[in-house]
């Protein structure tokens, strides 16, 4: 269970779920609703203002190291130096992670930017630079992905390079929990979807546009990794 | 093993920074512009007494550091925040100290080549003979540099989480800074005259129990100042 509040106003008033091993959570709600609130808080960018989580067994309040070795976020905003080139950027995170600098080579040939890696990321359109965020956590390659909007940008490649990267994830016993508006990309990698309305998650998993296909669910771990 | 981890990440961080400062170029260039402006200033203000500019050389010195400096450490953190990459930076398990070594790393070099344009300016400028002491004096500007940029890189990562940053920062820090800098600044004078009082030992201890207590008290409070 778990409340935040900015000043006066609570953005999420108690809010539960239980996500297991191999499943893509899609959460879906209004503006304001407290979805990407809820993504800051598991990846312990943002602290509870009542209640706790945990992700594969960390505490996110008590065990922040070891849930931020876990969690990959994958924000809207690129997050990256526009004046360090690609490569470089790339070769930052790995080091920042602990990763083999080697890594950073085979994350850009797969997100298609091995072309453009000694260039300054400044030049980059969004879509590249979208791009470039999915081979940072290629680099990670994170049990729990934590994803906020991660559709916006991606051509048709893209967003089916993206779905890959989620189906792997789940594939290693991972997680993904994924805020979309745009649900029909998400369609063929969520096997539950959840609603989130007035700080609170909806009890019943809505499920918006039809069901996913049984084939690309795998089977399912029972170890919860959100309380 | 984890020591050399968080020391491979600190300087990752440092080299990110002064790599991506050499290819702005505008940040160093604006700040070393400002600082060789404030001492052309003092010597204007001071006029042709000659006496009277050695004794206001090591405060026109430091103040032309602390001001340059200021814009470099709010610089600092405002790479990060341009391209929203804070929260990536933030997101990065180990601890959040090598984050803070580093920036003090990358803050500590950029301020030193300031100093030494600063420095260089104010021999010519205020007709200073560098003097036998100089081993002692290049100790007491190292030593004012480390308790300038360590308060400058954590006020300003504080700052960073406030909209009014750059406001912010200088009120923070200003207060702060004022025994680092009177020490840094008598300590500086006392060897320019020849330590004629041997004073500039005391100051220099005094120079270094400041650091010792700042840069001990910063990397405890870095995790919290960072936080949202």
């Amino acid at each position: 269970m778990l409340a935040r509040r900015f000043g006066a106003q609570w953005v999420l008033r108690g809010v539960s779920l239980e996500l297991r091993s191999g499943v893509a959570a899609g959460l879906v709600g209004a503006n304001g609703s407290g979805k990407s609130t809820l993504l800051r808080l598991l990846c312990t960018l943002l602290r509870p203002t009542a209640g706790t989580a945990s992700v594969f067994g960390a505490d996110i309040a008590s065990e922040p190291d070891r849930v931020r070795e876990l969690v990959g976020f994958f924000s809207p905003v690129p997050g990256v130096y526009e004046d360090l080139t690609a490569m470089e950027n790339i070769r930052f995170a790995a080091t920042m992670l602990g990763r083999p600098a080697g890594s950073a080579a085979s994350a850009l040939e797969r997100t298609g930017l091995a072309s453009v890696a000694n260039e300054r990321v400044r030049g980059f359109s969004s879509g590249m630079l979208r791009r470039l965020s999915l081979a940072r956590l290629l680099v990670h390659r994170p049990r729990l992905l934590l994803l906020d909007e991660p559709y916006n940008n991606f051509d048709a490649p893209g967003t089916a390079l993206l779905n890959d990267v989620i189906r792997e994830t789940l594939a290693f016993g991972g997680s993904a929990l994924i805020v979309v508006h745009d649900v029909a990309s998400a369609m063929p990698v969520v096997n539950e979807w959840f609603s989130l309305t007035g700080g609170k998650m909806s009890p019943s998993a809505a499920i918006p546009v039809g069901s996913p296909s049984p084939s690309i669910i795998p089977a399912l771990g029972m170890s919860g990794v959100l309380h | 093993m984890a020591f050399r981890d968080e020391w491979l990440r600190a300087r990752a961080v440092a080299w990110k920074d002064l790599m991506a400062e050499r290819r702005s170029k505008a940040g160093f260039n604006s700040v070393a512009a400002l600082g060789v402006t404030i001492l052309v200033l003092f010597g204007f203000a001071l006029g042709p007494d000659a006496e009277a500019i050695r004794a206001a050389a090591p405060g026109a010195l430091w103040l032309a550091a602390l001001f340059a400096g200021v814009l470099a450490f709010n610089r600092s953190y405002q790479v990060e925040l341009d391209g929203g990459a804070l929260e990536p930076l933030l997101m990065y398990p180990g601890a959040r100290r090598s984050i803070f070594a580093g920036k003090l790393l990358a803050n500590f070099v950029f301020v030193f080549l300031l100093l030494v344009i600063v420095i260089a300016v104010s021999l010519v400028l205020f007709h200073i003979t560098v003097p036998s002491t100089w081993p002692r004096l290049l100790l007491v500007v190292l030593l004012g540099e480390v308790g300038l940029v360590t308060l400058g890189t954590f006020y300003a990562a504080m700052a960073s989480r406030s909209r009014a940053r750059e406001v912010l920062l200088p009120l923070l820090l200003f207060p702060m800074l004022v025994p680092v800098l009177l020490a840094a600044m008598q300590a500086t004078k006392a060897l320019l005259v020849g330590d004629v009082m041997h004073d500039a030992g005391a100051w220099t201890n005094l120079l270094v129990a400041y650091d010792v207590i700042f840069l001990i008290s910063t990397f405890l409070a870095f995790d919290y100042v960072i936080e949202a």
